[in-house]
């Protein structure tokens, strides 16, 4: 058994890659997306408002599964073909920019109304209002829960594997499929994603701590 | 471009979509009651046992929060027979997983409530002559559950979406069937548009209603 499972590990470990780098595009995507659509939501006119609204509600009501098989199968009906790789990314990103979304009106909206009234009255511009005062301290507010936030990109990133793309999840079903030791390459599996994501979820309460000095 | 959209084929196999949606909503209520058992008792055990006993219940939901729930999924309908010699459907697999999951999750609300009840509560209970065991279910927990009622809808809510995920094992709930009809129609952007809207409608439904719960807690007491 522990034979097959160490000639199975470079396998794994491919597969592990797949699991880190979709999440990573996943987590900087929906950051730059999140982060534009969450100032258009804050500030925007009211027609922005309520669409990105209405986007954030939307993607939060839904299942991610149901995400994915709707960009996936959905979008080459229409005439947009993907590779199904991409289309994964897609669909996790509009899930985390959801989440990105809240994080940063929650952020934004923390910081004391007369912090952007200061800064009006010193002549400041509405990007350097937001560059030099608002995102400084809405900062410290923003990344513990965004970091906590990455363990999800992870632990959905996981759902790519009814894709047929070789994650994580997918090598290790592929590996049982082989050898049928499905108990403990299904345990490895879910040590390895515990790892990953403990060592997330410490580092945002760590972060935490480490900005909790600020005042309400 | 060029796709024509039809719902007639949706609307003839509407039952799978709908049968689907009573499903996920039966596994939501089963797993997050068989949840809230789990939760309460973890957590009632948590606030007044020792250190093994907090490390372990610490571990549980640890474990569970950190690993996607898709595996935890296979492990217990794929894994668990092949080490111990018990059989049961998908159904009652995924029932069981999604118990565990909302429990850890449980576990951490009703702890931190337990934790949020005012010290002056307890003392009063004492100093009216109750026992520890009367305090704990007449001051204790009823304070708790009002405290957690808006957490615990929350979790409710993400149950019911997470159900989804038992269509990787052929329990025909609402994504399942949304997965027959796109495999055996091809109405794919139809069967998707309706199951989304589906979801939506019901979760905010259900939203509202739990919405509507919660006040009328607050406004008893």
């Amino acid at each position: 058994m522990l034979g097959q499972i160490a000639y199975a590990l470079p396998f794994l470990a491919q597969g592990f890659a797949v699991t880190v780098w979709v999440s990573l595009l996943v987590v900087v995507l929906s950051l730059i997306a999140g982060v534009m659509m969450g100032v258009g939501l804050v500030y925007g006119p009211a027609p922005l408002r309520w669409a990105v609204r209405i986007f954030s509600d939307t993607i939060r009501g839904i299942p991610i599964l149901v995400l994915i098989f709707f960009v996936y199968y959905g979008l080459p009906a229409v005439g947009i073909h993907l590779e199904s790789f991409w289309a994964a990314v897609l669909a996790l990103t509009l899930f985390k920019t959801a989440q990105v979304i809240e994080y940063l009106r929650g952020a934004v909206g923390s910081i004391p109304k007369g912090q952007s009234e200061a800064a009006m009255a010193i002549g400041l511009t509405f990007r350097q209002r937001l560059a030099y005062v608002i995102f400084p301290q809405a900062f410290r507010r923003f990344l513990p829960p965004w970091i906590n936030g990455v363990t999800d990109a992870v632990k959905g990133s996981a759902l790519v594997s009814l894709l047929g793309i070789t994650d994580l999840m997918h090598a290790i079903n592929q590996v049982i499929g082989r050898t049928y030791e499905a108990m403990p390459l299904y345990i490895l599996g879910a040590v390895i994603y515990f790892v990953v994501n403990y060592a997330l979820s410490l580092a945002s309460r760590r972060l935490e701590r480490r900005f909790s000095f600020i005042r309400e | 471009m060029g796709y024509t959209l039809n719902f007639n084929l949706i609307w003839r196999h509407f039952e799978k979509l709908w049968g689907g949606l009573l499903l996920s909503l039966e596994l939501a209520v089963i797993s997050i009651a068989i949840g809230i058992v789990i939760g309460l008792l973890l957590a009632v055990w948590y606030v007044s046992a020792g250190r093994l006993v907090r490390t372990a219940i610490a571990a549980y939901v640890e474990f569970i929060r950190n690993v996607p729930l898709i595996l935890l999924v296979y492990l217990v309908f794929y894994g668990l027979p092949t080490v111990v010699d018990i059989a049961y459907s998908a159904q009652t697999s995924f029932i069981a997983t999604l118990s565990l999951y909302s429990g850890a999750y449980l576990v951490e609300v009703f702890r931190s409530g337990l934790e949020a009840v005012p010290r002056g509560q307890l003392d009063a209970g004492k100093a009216i002559g109750l026992t520890p065991w009367q305090r704990l279910l007449h001051v204790r927990l009823p304070t708790m559950l009002r405290i957690t009622l808006p957490a615990l809808s929350n979790t409710f809510l993400s149950l019911f979406k997470d159900t989804s995920v038992a269509s990787v094992i052929s329990v025909p709930e609402l994504t399942y069937g949304a997965q027959w009809i796109n495999f055996n129609t091809f109405r794919i952007v139809e069967v998707y548009l309706v199951v989304t809207a589906m979801y939506l409608l019901t979760g905010y439904a259900l939203l509202y209603a739990l919405r509507l719960v919660e006040r009328r807690f607050r406004a008893a007491h």
